[in-house]
């Protein structure tokens, strides 16, 4: 059986942990979370990683383990020392699941519309994001690539920090942004452009540049090099074990195949 | 040698506090809440509050029924349930203001209260819409760097209320969790900090000797101990007893239908502690909810 989309989104959040440093890996949802449990026991060995609680782990966590499935707590990362530790440090990549992006890559995890002091719709709110993205990199995964998430114009509240000039304070210290890569439905991309301007570097197997333009608010940049791997047989096996009661095959309308025609 | 008691009742601790508060409640989102002296706030006349806090279900009960003049957040979440659906309402209806915070410029802020200084600064907040929105200020580090940092200004809080597993009457407390959040800035930040605890014990030195260092804040930090068992339901309180996540999921969904807080008030708060105990099982069935998997 070939590899699904969920599991080539895995591949290509993977990619986008690796590190030759000692950071926290922070992914949140099924797909970025078990990306980076692949990275961790991939190519990027130095990624620390929490049970989803208090205590660090150095096997990660399968989705839905519980009891003498859970890996024994090798340190201890509680909420209570988490600024110190990781976040203002820099010692730390997360990918997060925005409502919003933008061009500059600020993000929108507050409200949609209407005022500061009546929104449209409320959200979360700007949860630890401001702080995320002044301090330690960042990448992102949409699930579904469209013009909604993609906004034209600006974010409609900025919950973290980008590349935008205007919203930068003379003085400020902004070289802790750092800006990795989007993992889409459609394509990964990354902030390779003139001023950080977002490029397509891959398309996934039946994207094409137009389609992922058409579904995206603002301009992109084309610089695809070619199709996003297809998951190996050793990254496959290590993403049942990660997954073993097959969550990653919600994450995605009827769990498509990694291998698409053209549509 | 004489003694010290701060041990008193839920109405006592309620009957400490005066409308136009700034309270500041312990905790994160839907856990170890402090959610026994929140439902004796719904019982109360007590209005017109500025609540600080990592937002569980108590931001949502207490913004629906009308206590809440502003609200001093990062995020509101029932975790399962990502986003706290009666705030939502509160927010959509323009009902609260708010000042909407990074989760760490929030403990800065708790940090500077606790210091007595005015501000803390941090780079968190620039590039993003919180410093404007929240009328917050710069300063110019006054070192050779000059770099322009946010002010996080001090989270001052006229009380705290705090729900840990054990308590003295002197005022010792014991958080047993993996995690005490940002409780013991709660307590410093606050002219006053009431802590309810699961099991109230004479003398800690007598009873958990061996556990002292889950000791989260000293007792000069404690003005008041209020014995409820249960009482961080339905919010999880590890390692005792998880969430109620089916309580949990009613209560959002009551935010649809009926949507109206006079309609739900009785199952969500009870008349007493005791009738809201019973209503959810008795102690028994509390302390036997499973803990979450993450």
């Amino acid at each position: 059986m070939g590899a699904s989309l969920a599991e080539l989104c895995i591949v290509a959040c993977a990619e986008a942990f690796r590190t030759s440093r000692e950071i926290i890996a922070t992914g949140i949802g099924p797909i970025p979370r078990l990306g980076a449990g692949l990275a961790k026991l991939t190519h990027s060995p130095g990624l620390m990683m929490t049970d989803g609680e208090a205590f660090l782990v150095e096997q990660p966590v399968p989705l839905g383990a519980t009891g003498d499935e859970r890996p024994a707590p090798a340190g201890y990362l509680p909420f209570s020392r988490f600024f110190d530790s990781a976040v203002w440090t820099g010692r730390r990549h997360a990918m997060v699941t925005p409502t919003q992006i933008d061009r500059f890559g600020q993000t929108n995890l507050s409200a949609l519309g209407g005022t500061h002091a009546q929104p449209k719709v409320q959200m979360l709110g700007a949860r630890g994001f401001p702080g995320n993205g002044i301090y330690h990199p960042n990448s992102m995964f949409i699930p579904a690539h469209s013009t909604r998430v993609f906004v034209a114009g600006e974010v409609d509240r900025v919950s973290s920090p980008g590349y935008n000039p205007a919203r930068r304070v003379q003085g400020g210290n902004y070289s802790g942004i750092e800006l990795r890569r989007i993992v889409t439905d459609l394509c990964v991309m990354d902030f390779g452009g003139p001023d950080h301007a977002i490029r397509v570097i891959s398309l996934h197997s039946g994207a094409t540049f137009a389609h992922v333009q058409d579904a995206t608010g603002f301009e992109l940049i084309d610089a695809v090099e070619g199709e996003t791997p297809l998951p190996g047989e050793e990254q496959l096996a290590l993403i049942a074990r990660l997954d073993p009661h097959g969550i990653r095959a919600r994450v995605f309308k009827d769990d498509p195949p990694a291998e698409r025609s053209a549509s | 040698m004489p003694t010290i008691d701060k041990t008193m009742d839920a109405a006592a601790v309620v009957s400490r506090l005066r409308n136009g508060m700034t309270l500041g409640i312990g905790g994160w989102g839907p856990r170890r809440k402090p959610m026994a002296l929140v439902r004796e706030i719904l019982r109360s006349d007590l209005t017109d509050l500025t609540l600080v806090s990592y937002g569980g279900p108590e931001v949502g009960m207490l913004c629906a029924a009308g206590k809440v003049r502003k609200l001093v957040f990062a995020f509101v979440s029932l975790d399962e349930i990502p986003l706290e659906p009666w705030f939502r309402k509160s927010r959509e209806a323009g009902a609260i203001e708010v000042l909407e915070l990074d989760e760490g410029m929030f403990q800065w802020g708790l940090k500077a209260a606790a210091f007595s200084v005015p501000f803390l600064p941090t780079r968190v907040g620039l590039g993003t819409d919180l410093i404007e929105l929240g009328g917050l200020k710069t300063v110019t580090s006054p070192y050779e760097d000059g770099e322009v940092l946010a002010a996080m200004p001090a989270l001052k809080l006229d009380a705290a209320l705090i729900h840990v597993h054990r308590a003295d009457r002197r005022g010792n407390v014991q958080a047993l969790g993996p995690d005490t959040y940002y409780d013991e800035w709660f307590a410093k930040a606050a002219a006053e900090c009431f802590v309810s605890c699961e099991e109230l014990v004479d003398a800690m030195e007598v009873s958990y000797p061996e556990d002292v260092r889950a000791n989260l804040f000293e007792r000069c930090f404690v003005t008041g101990v209020a014995e409820t068992p249960g009482g961080a339901h339905p919010t999880t309180m590890p390692p005792a007893y998880g969430w109620d996540m089916g309580w949990l999921k009613k209560y959002a969904a009551a935010a649809k239908d009926p949507g109206d807080w006079s309609a739900v008030a009785e199952w969500t708060v009870g008349a007493s502690e005791a009738d809201y105990l019973a209503s959810v099982g008795g102690h028994k069935e509390v302390a036997a909810l499973p803990l979450p998997v993450f």
